[in-house]
């Protein structure tokens, strides 16, 4: 699922960083991500992984890491 | 200086009327002629210890809720809308600071001298360079070298900047942070170097006294909320400017619907019994303040709930949506009903000497969808449209 995730970031997030280059735990607004293209990131995991986040996840806080998006599919169905 | 420190919600509402009617009602026509700071409104908050109504009582302030403080910018923005901004803009900055200092003992300290000495604290959050976006920031704090650290800031606009005794400024956490890393950093102006930028005649507002400064800053890092900014602006700053700047925006409509029926009684009593178009008018405009009063008092029930009992949800997409929606509705609402006004009282109403004059009222309320431009929040919301499911 790990890889999925980065491939989405990958395409959506902008970084300014290769998220190759990034941990599991590393935070992506940090890294560059903004508001913008986090809304693009969510899109594109709902999209890849056919589920929909609830409204009380879709928050900053959750889209901060791989580690915690892994956690909001996980939330949603998507086995790890 | 002794300061009448008010206790609750009830001392506040009432010191807002009272001041409303003493000090913002006779001068608001002089502060907006000559562009000037209303300095009777504001000194007499310090002496009724309005500037801390929201320092909790636990380190010597009014503990006034949201709501109240909301109230007080209602009140005031009935007399001067100059006035009840800069309150709205005061209670902001203090409500970022207690709903964020985290246990900060300089944070507590300072909240006690806003006490003691009815601090005035103004913002730095608009920069040139960041296309209007407060979420991104230029400047950085500099590496910080025995615990004191610097930055330089050029902000386009800073609402009473000669008059505020301390800033809350926005700012990048270090040197090599990204734009959109930012922390909150409280600095008092003998720390400061402020420097103005051009003049201030704008259309409305005009006793906000807001031009452009280079602010130049030099502080313990102590003084840096530990929270980051995007935290602070989900959970405080934004909803609370929203809520407090659109009661002062309903505050002013509110005056100029009471200006526009005085108008349509008086011509009643002058000609009894006679059909009064202008009175089918007003009727019309009623219906126009109460859409903007009923989103206005929604929204900050909304509000004084989440704070109070469910802050994470603040943070939720769904939620930045119904704030930032309520800005944008009521930014447009209040020009209507104070134009609207206009109509009602013809032109003893657009004459600026008369009892039934709104020309003040209508030029204030058009400053609302420029305080962070109303096309900026269009495009973040239509971003969080696409991915927030029930709104």
């Amino acid at each position: 699922m790990k890889d999925q995730i980065r491939q989405v970031i990958r395409e959506h997030a902008h970084l300014s960083v290769d998220v190759e280059t990034l941990g599991d735990d590393a935070d992506l607004y940090q890294a560059g991500m903004t508001s913008h293209a986090s809304v693009n990131v969510m899109i594109a995991l709902e999209d890849t992984f056919d589920v929909e986040f609830l409204d009380s996840m879709l928050k900053r806080s959750v889209f901060e890491s791989i580690d915690s998006i892994a956690g909001a599919l996980q939330e949603v169905g998507v086995p790890a | 200086m002794s300061v009448a420190v008010t206790a609750g919600d009830e001392a506040l509402t009432e010191a807002a009327r009272r001041i409303a009617a003493e000090f913002a009602a006779p001068n608001a026509d002089d502060v907006d002629r000559n562009a000037r700071f209303p300095r009777e409104a504001v000194e007499a908050m310090r002496e009724a210890g309005v500037l801390s109504s929201l320092v909790p009582t636990a380190l010597g302030g009014g503990g006034a809720s949201v709501a109240a403080a909301a109230e007080a910018c209602f009140e005031l923005g009935r007399s001067c809308g100059a006035s009840a901004m800069v309150l709205a803009m005061h209670q902001i900055q203090i409500g970022c600071m207690v709903n964020h200092l985290d246990g900060s003992a300089w944070f507590e300290d300072y909240l006690r001298e806003v006490v003691a000495e009815q601090r005035l604290v103004a913002s730095i959050t608009s920069e040139v360079g960041t296309g209007g976006d407060l979420g991104k920031s230029v400047a950085a704090v500099s590496e910080p070298a025995d615990g004191q650290a610097s930055f330089e800031k050029q902000a386009p606009t800073v609402s009473y900047g000669e008059y505020a005794d301390a800033f809350l400024t926005t700012v990048r956490r270090a040197p090599d942070a990204d734009g959109g890393d930012q922390v909150l950093v409280l600095t008092k102006r003998e720390q400061m170097e402020m420097e103005p930028q051009g003049t201030w005649d704008p259309l409305g507002m005009r006793g906000t006294c807001s031009p452009g400064f280079v602010a130049r800053a030099s502080f313990p890092t102590e003084q840096i909320l530990s929270t980051p900014f995007a935290q602070i602006s989900n959970e405080s700053m934004t909803p609370l400017s929203h809520v407090l700047w659109s009661h002062v925006w309903l505050g002013i409509a509110t005056d100029a619907f009471d200006r526009a029926r005085a108008f349509v009684r008086a011509a009643a009593k002058r000609k009894p019994g006679e059909p009064l178009p202008a009175a089918i008018r007003l009727s019309e405009l009623m219906s126009e303040l109460s859409l903007l009063r009923a989103e206005v008092s929604l929204a900050l029930e909304e509000y004084g709930t989440l704070i109070s009992s469910d802050r994470a949800k603040l943070s939720e997409m769904a939620t930045i949506l119904r704030f930032n929606n309520l800005k944008i509705a009521a930014s447009e609402q209040a020009p209507v009903v104070c134009q609207g006004a206009m109509a009602v009282g013809g032109i003893v109403a657009y004459k600026n000497d008369t009892p039934f004059s709104v020309g003040r009222h209508l030029r204030d309320s058009m400053s609302a969808c420029l305080m962070v431009a109303n096309e900026r929040i269009h495009k973040t919301d239509a971003s969080l449209l696409l991915i927030a499911k029930e709104v």
